[in-house]
């Protein structure tokens, strides 16, 4: 029989039963749908860390302390870790140590909100250097001005605000020159600044920014940093750097053996690196959950057909006594089991499709990241083919029974 | 010529350590052309008889010749190929596909023929018209009078223009008046060249055939050509 009648005797035999159809081929469209989502929001959030890694610069290096963290529970140690301190800076500015750093900044995170006049409001607060943010990240003072050495130098009880902060705070008057309260802590405001969006893991627009040597002395009570920030002369020097970097600390810190290191170093590329594994062996899990999925769907898929091949046992025993033989009958029913699966793949991914849409538009539109929607073609691709897969494996058994019938057999069948 | 020749055919069922004999070596030849009843009551055999002469089922022991061609040695494929070519059949339960029209259900022979796809449309307006049922072609056949399904499976029979039509009890699910009409429409297939080789239990029904073959417990009982042979069978007249 030629494909394009076995195609419609498929549809016919699919359509027949609607309802018991649509609800078979759910498992598929599920499991379809769902490796579509991922692929696509998995594709998304890849750009979206990306591109604030590009946007961190390719000639910037970050010192943290603690070891290098390989899980999530590792993170946290690092922000307890203490190795940092005033000493590995001056060491780390020395031009016969890292001759090719061309600024260093230290960081230090403060926990808790700022205030003004009874507003309240949780941005994040960082000691460092506003002169070091401003030529790293791009952002501008709208008003005021960018503290700079002096003020640190001076532990001054300045602030430069972001614009969001501004806005939450002081709404449409005027900021420079009033004063914020960060734990307890009158901080001037000499700078507001331009909006900017999502740079680098934070928002500048969200960012309160005081000397780091105000913070701890008189916010933290700390004499380390979270993290130390250089810039390069250029980026083809930042792998030169970082080695210079790993030997001056360890030198500062009396190391010998690197894997006793109390810190580690952070370069755009790495980060790149360390983001596609994460991003690939996350796919690779979920995907591995959604291939259980549709190993149940097609399981589902397996059972209908085997009640079909039952309920249509006499319209078999017919088609062979009309002349059809087990191959013929074996396509008939491998197509229909094909064919259902096969809709199900493509509802799924046109759902998918959808659904990843509408994710990546309440992340763009409601949580205001920068998600690029990408349609995710090669998961559609695999997705057909996945689904005719299924439909091939999950359908050869019922469609075997079917054509081993004998047509006298079939043909009682009551 | 035989079309059909069988010689000391014997059939066994084996089921729950139990063996049942429904053929016990039964031997007769049929000519080309020729309209043969097979009666019989329940049990005796004649619609295993029919089934095994119509390649549905395979026989125990004894041999087979269709067309002067032992057939035992014959592949599943190769019996499906003839049955497609050469047979065709009428069954008591009409065995029409609820969910195809009165169309496809005459057109299913041809999709698992080597006619050519051209030619289909004709082949099947033909054995619809051949029936008089050409008004209904579009219908599906839930639409259809019990007498007017039996003649879509008629139409259906004669759709590949088979050598043999193998009819089995086919007025059995019928009222008289329509059991005759299928009657004349299965002599006039006779009459226009087919071999048909018809299984019944009604006398009335048998008498349809030039030769009436009687079984009994799985063996010939009376072999007899048939002196009371409807002839009047027009039906439609053009």
């Amino acid at each position: 029989m030629k494909l394009k009648h076995n195609i419609k005797t498929a549809y016919l035999g699919v359509t027949t039963h609607k309802g018991r159809s649509f609800l078979t081929l759910l498992g598929i469209v599920i499991g379809i749908a769902s490796i579509m989502v991922i692929i696509s929001i998995g594709k998304g959030a890849e750009t979206l860390i990306l591109n604030q890694i590009n946007s961190m610069g390719a000639d910037t290096i970050v010192v943290r302390p603690g070891k290098e963290p390989k899980g999530p529970t590792d993170i946290a140690d690092t922000l307890f870790a203490d190795s940092l301190k005033a000493r590995d800076i001056s060491f780390l500015k020395n031009k016969s140590n890292v001759p090719y750093l061309e600024k260093i900044a230290p960081v230090v995170v403060i926990p808790g909100s700022v205030s003004y006049a009874g507003e309240t409001y949780r941005p994040q607060i960082f000691g460092w250097s506003a002169e070091f943010m401003e030529e790293m990240f791009s952002v501008y003072p709208q008003e005021g001005y960018i503290f700079g050495e002096s003020e640190i130098k001076e532990k001054a009880s300045v602030a430069v605000i972001g614009s969001k902060v501004k806005k939450e705070l002081f709404g449409e008057s005027n900021a420079v020159g009033r004063y914020i309260k960060i734990k307890n802590r009158k901080f001037r405001v000499v700078g507001v600044l331009a909006p900017r969006g999502q740079v680098a893991f934070f928002n500048p627009d969200e960012t309160v920014v005081v000397p780091y040597t105000t913070a701890q002395n008189y916010l933290l009570g700390i004499d380390y940093f979270h993290e130390i920030m250089i810039k390069t002369k250029g980026p083809e020097f930042v792998d030169r750097t970082v080695q210079d970097i790993k030997d001056t600390l360890r030198e500062s810190h009396n190391i010998t053996n690197p894997d006793k290191d109390d810190f580690f170093v952070v370069t755009q590329k790495g980060l790149v690196k360390q983001v596609s594994s994460i991003m690939n062996a996350l796919t690779v899990f979920l995907s591995s959950v959604v291939a259980v999925a549709l190993v149940v769907g097609g399981v589902g898929v397996m059972n209908i057909m085997l009640v079909s091949v039952t309920e249509r046992t006499r319209e078999i025993g017919l088609r062979k006594a009309l002349g059809a033989t087990k191959k013929d009958i074996l396509v008939q029913f491998l197509i229909e089991a094909i064919l259902l699966t096969v809709v199900g793949g493509v509802i799924g991914m046109l759902f998918g499709a959808f659904l990843s849409f509408l994710i990546g538009y309440v992340l763009k539109n409601v949580m205001l990241l920068d998600w690029v929607f990408v349609f995710p073609l090669s998961a559609a691709i695999l997705g057909f083919f996945v689904s005719a897969f299924l439909g091939l494996l999950f359908g050869i058994y019922p469609a075997k029974q079917a054509s081993e019938k004998s047509p006298m057999e079939a043909l009682r069948y009551e | 010529m035989d079309i059909i020749s069988v010689q000391n055919l014997k059939k066994s069922f084996e089921g729950e350590g139990v063996k049942t004999n429904a053929l016990c070596g039964v031997t007769l030849n049929i000519k080309k052309g020729e309209f043969v009843s097979i009666m019989g009551p329940s049990g005796s055999g004649k619609s295993t008889l029919l089934q095994i002469l119509g390649f549905l089922d395979r026989h125990t022991k004894g041999e087979y010749f269709f067309e002067g061609k032992k057939i035992d040695e014959y592949s599943d494929e190769e019996l499906a190929k003839i049955r497609n070519e050469k047979m065709g059949f009428i069954f008591q339960t009409f065995n029409l596909l609820q969910r195809y029209s009165v169309f496809d259900n005459v057109k299913l022979p041809l999709l698992y023929s080597s006619v050519d796809e051209k030619k289909w449309n004709d082949l099947v307006f033909g054995a619809i018209d051949a029936v008089g049922l050409s008004h209904r072609i579009q219908h599906s056949p839930s639409r259809l009078s019990g007498g007017e399904r039996q003649r879509v499976a008629i139409a259906r029979a004669l759709v590949n223009n088979p050598d043999v039509v193998f009819a089995d009890e086919p007025t059995g699910n019928l009222d008289s008046k329509n059991g005759e009409q299928v009657m004349k429409l299965i002599s006039d297939l006779n009459k226009k060249g087919h071999t048909v080789v018809l299984v019944t239990h009604e006398t009335y029904t048998a008498n349809y055939a030039e030769r009436i073959i009687t079984l009994q417990d799985g063996k010939i009982t009376s072999d007899i050509k048939n002196k009371n042979q409807v002839k009047d069978t027009k039906l439609f007249k053009k």
